[in-house]
């Protein structure tokens, strides 16, 4: 809590002419202009030493004619970050440069706004739809655009009550006149275009054959959607030479949803559900990430006991999302089921612990604003102390006796290079991923939330970044999760659980804010702009799949087809937030 | 040695499935079911379960916690010669609250007046876009909207239920969520004594 808006640095005393202090109330960081935008993002990065890039965000000012990016910039030594924007004409086409060329990792988020805001960033070297599909009219998330089925701007709709006759969506309004199709487009005999542009992409790590190796043809071969190493529906596209890839290319956006525009037509209190679906594993996290959020803009306490259940909830979630982690990454590997099913026994015990509090195993919903709904009933209290006394700890053990030696893993994770640390950060990458690279960066120390700041536990790392410390940083993980649940059980005060009244519409003042959790993925954030109304004016969740995502097409070149496969598990991604 | 991990690991398979059977073995000694009872699956989802794991859906269920929540219905009262006394006033938080607005509510009028009546004329839910989130419980003021426990619901057609079919008795109520029910109750009778008092003190002044 504790953390300002942005940290101070006198940036404008370095560059006087080209950035300006954002005075909107409630607003804060700097303006940069779109000209010198690279050159002082360069400097941001090099003589400030901001160089993790978490999130670039598209807002879409209607009113004011403005587009705007945002960017929050951090240091991986831990601290406040720095905000700086940059704005641009709502004139089609909107340009704004690109900064792939300072952080790597701006890379996935610009082609996002690209696609959902139909901001053009110049210098981008492959600006291609993300989640939309190639073709697709019009910008989503630009405030002027309406999706089909639409009824009104923002919940709740009046026609539901006093005189709300059911009607189906579907029969009201079959895809007439809300739906936009490109000139000429038949919906009918629509078939996707060969995907040049993909292909295309793929050829910037092709190799330029000038060696004097056998001239062999390079395979295109495209993994998934439908695969079942891809966690999900995602696909692949990989350039293979033999055996090794050459090039490769994530293509998302099959469980695309636009969470984003839902957001802004729901109200605040509206969006908690939805975030459960963001990252299904973790929904107690993804609770704790956007009601974070929303505390920070309302400026409201939380509870003191509501606080150690958010954490208690939150590292329990962590534990089994991570021995989840490891029975998939042994399905991955071809180790079907048994580990993963060991995993599930752990996990279904937790979820019975989160049923008993929150109503559902998945969908959580457990947390509001100012606290959480309903107090832990003393029966689960109980099972939360058998599980983290006994029983996580005798199984954890029995995970790494089950696995940890065994000869044919050991082969397959030691030495596979993951990621190192440079690369890492240059490409946003957060979570385990960065910390088995050796860099100690974990929110919870770095930038501490909620009561973080109270627990003693050490943040797990490893420094070899192979798959195999990829592999144990999880166990590592799970004993500190273990350790701050000790400690919390022991600590955790009586007293009400929401600092609130119990209120279904709640005020929000005017004003923009940035929240971030450190979730068992890597960081999740959330970029929430209220203009004081029932619903939030801009709503963006800044996903750790999604994110760390663009770190595998570099790290995978050279690699084996394999090893891929695994490689990706590293990640740990979840579609639901990846597509949101 | 190569292949020493190897062992350890399955070492680790056999116990779990040596377990299995002693567990089984266990409980026959002492003239217990394991399988298709309460009191076994309890057992199978505690701290010390061990060997098999799997609860045999539809056979057996899993024990469903007070909490647990499906898709809402409503409670009415038992009046007298079976008289249902609907709780809903068609307030219509319920329906404002609803993330995917699915709850559709006619309010009645008065024909004579012309003003708002506190009971529903219909009440729509549709269960197939319901999200089971559990605001309209949580934020309804008059204890008129809970969440179920059956969530055997499948069916080949669009569930959108009306308020015949979504109105069910409170003795439901309190036997799903007895400790809900109760505290709900307290402080109902807490309000209308005091709503009372207040009412009796007036008239005493006056």
């Amino acid at each position: 809590m504790a953390t300002p808006l942005t940290a101070t640095v006198d940036l404008i005393a370095k560059f006087p002419d080209s950035v300006t202090a954002d005075t909107r109330p409630g607003y804060g960081g700097f303006i940069v202009k779109k000209e010198n935008l690279v050159e002082v993002a360069t400097a941001i990065r090099d003589e400030f030493g901001y160089d993790l890039l978490t999130a670039a965000t598209g807002v879409d000012y209607l009113a004011e004619n403005k587009m705007e990016m945002v960017y929050h910039a951090y240091k991986t030594t831990g601290g406040a970050g720095l905000i700086f924007r940059v704005q641009a004409d709502r004139v089609d086409p909107v340009e704004i440069p690109s900064l792939v060329g300072v952080w790597a990792g701006v890379d996935f988020q610009e082609r996002e706004a690209y696609d959902l805001l139909g901001i053009r960033f110049t210098n981008h070297p492959d600006l291609r739809r993300i989640l939309m599909w190639e073709g697709y009219e019009g910008y989503p998330l630009r405030k002027d655009w309406k999706e089909p089925f639409f009824e009104e701007e923002t919940k709740p709709f009046k026609s539901r009550w006093p005189d709300g006759q059911h009607t189906f969506a579907e029969n009201k309004n079959p895809f007439r006149d809300n739906l936009s199709f490109p000139e000429g487009f038949d919906p009918e005999a629509y078939k996707p275009e060969n995907e040049d542009d993909l292909y295309a992409s793929l050829e910037r790590f092709r190799s330029k054959g000038e060696d004097d190796r056998l001239k062999t043809d390079h395979i295109v071969v495209n993994m998934g959607p439908h695969h079942p190493s891809t966690h999900g529906v995602l696909r692949v596209a990989v350039t293979l030479d033999g055996e090794t890839i050459t090039g490769l290319k994530p293509v998302m956006g099959y469980l695309h949803r636009n969470h984003d525009k839902i957001g802004e037509r729901n109200t605040y209190l509206q969006i908690i559900p939805y975030t459960d679906r963001l990252d299904y594993f973790n929904s107690m996290s993804n609770n704790f990430g956007y009601v974070t959020t929303v505390e920070k803009l309302m400026n409201i306490p939380v509870a003191e006991r509501a606080e150690y259940i958010r954490v208690i909830m939150a590292e329990l979630s962590r534990i089994q999302n991570h021995l989840i982690f490891i029975g998939m990454l042994m399905n991955d590997l071809g180790t079907m089921y048994t580990p993963s099913l060991y995993a599930f026994e752990e996990r279904e015990l937790v979820l019975d612990i989160f049923e008993a509090v929150s109503g559902a195993r998945m969908m959580c919903n457990y947390f509001r604003f100012g606290g959480v709904v309903r107090d832990i009933p003393d029966f689960a209290i109980q099972k939360i102390k058998d599980l983290v006394h006994e029983r996580l700890p005798a199984k954890t053990d029995e995970m790494e006796r089950f696995l940890n030696e065994n000869e044919i893993l050991v082969a397959r994770l030691k030495g596979i290079r993951v990621l190192n640390a440079e690369d890492a950060i240059r490409y946003s990458v957060t979570g385990p991923v960065l910390r088995a690279a050796g860099v100690p960066y974990d929110l919870r120390r770095a930038d501490p939330y909620s009561i973080y700041d109270r627990f003693d536990f050490d943040v797990a790392v490893r420094h070899n970044g192979d798959m195999m410390d990829n592999y144990l940083i999880r166990f590592d993980e799970i004993r500190q999760s273990l350790r701050i649940l000790e400690q919390a059980l022991k600590q955790i005060p009586e007293g009400p659980i929401n600092s609130q009244k119990p209120q279904y519409q709640v005020r929000v003042p005017a004003g923009e804010a940035y929240g971030r959790i450190e979730s068992p993925k890597g960081e999740l954030a959330f970029y929430v702009v209220s203009n004081g109304k029932p619903n939030p004016y801009r709503y963006h969740v800044r996903p750790a799949s999604f994110v760390n995502l663009q770190a595998v097409e570099s790290m995978c070149i050279g690699t084996k087809i394999a090893d891929f496969v695994a490689l990706l598990a590293m990640f740990d991604i979840v579609m639901g937030e990846l597509d949101r | 040695m190569y292949g020493k991990g190897i062992l350890k690991g399955l070492s680790v398979t056999w116990k779990r499935f040596w377990d299995t059977y002693t567990e089984d073995i266990s409980w026959m000694v002492r003239g217990k079911k394991r399988y298709n009872t309460v009191e076994g699956v309890a057992h199978r989802s505690s701290k010390n379960t061990k060997g098999i794991f799997t609860v045999q859906y539809p056979e057996e269920q899993l024990i469903q916690p007070e909490e647990f929540r499906y898709v809402p219905f409503l409670v009415y009262d038992e009046g007298e010669e079976g008289r249902k006394e609907v709780r809903c006033t068609s307030c219509g938080i319920c329906a404002k609250v609803c993330p995917p607005q699915c709850i559709w509510i006619v309010r009645t009028n008065d024909p004579s007046t012309g003003r708002p009546v506190p009971v529903p004329t219909d009440f729509y839910i549709d269960m197939d876009i319901c999200m089971n989130c559990g605001f309209c419980a949580e934020y309804c003021p008059f204890d008129a909207i809970k969440m179920d426990h059956d969530f055997d619901i499948a069916s080949y057609e669009r569930n959108v239920y009306n308020l015949n079919k979504l109105l069910k008795p409170a003795s439901y109520y309190n036997s799903i969520r007895p400790e809900n029910a109760a505290r709900e109750d307290e402080a109902r009778r807490a309000k209308e004594a005091a709503k009372a008092a207040k009412a009796e003190a007036k008239t005493a002044t006056a």
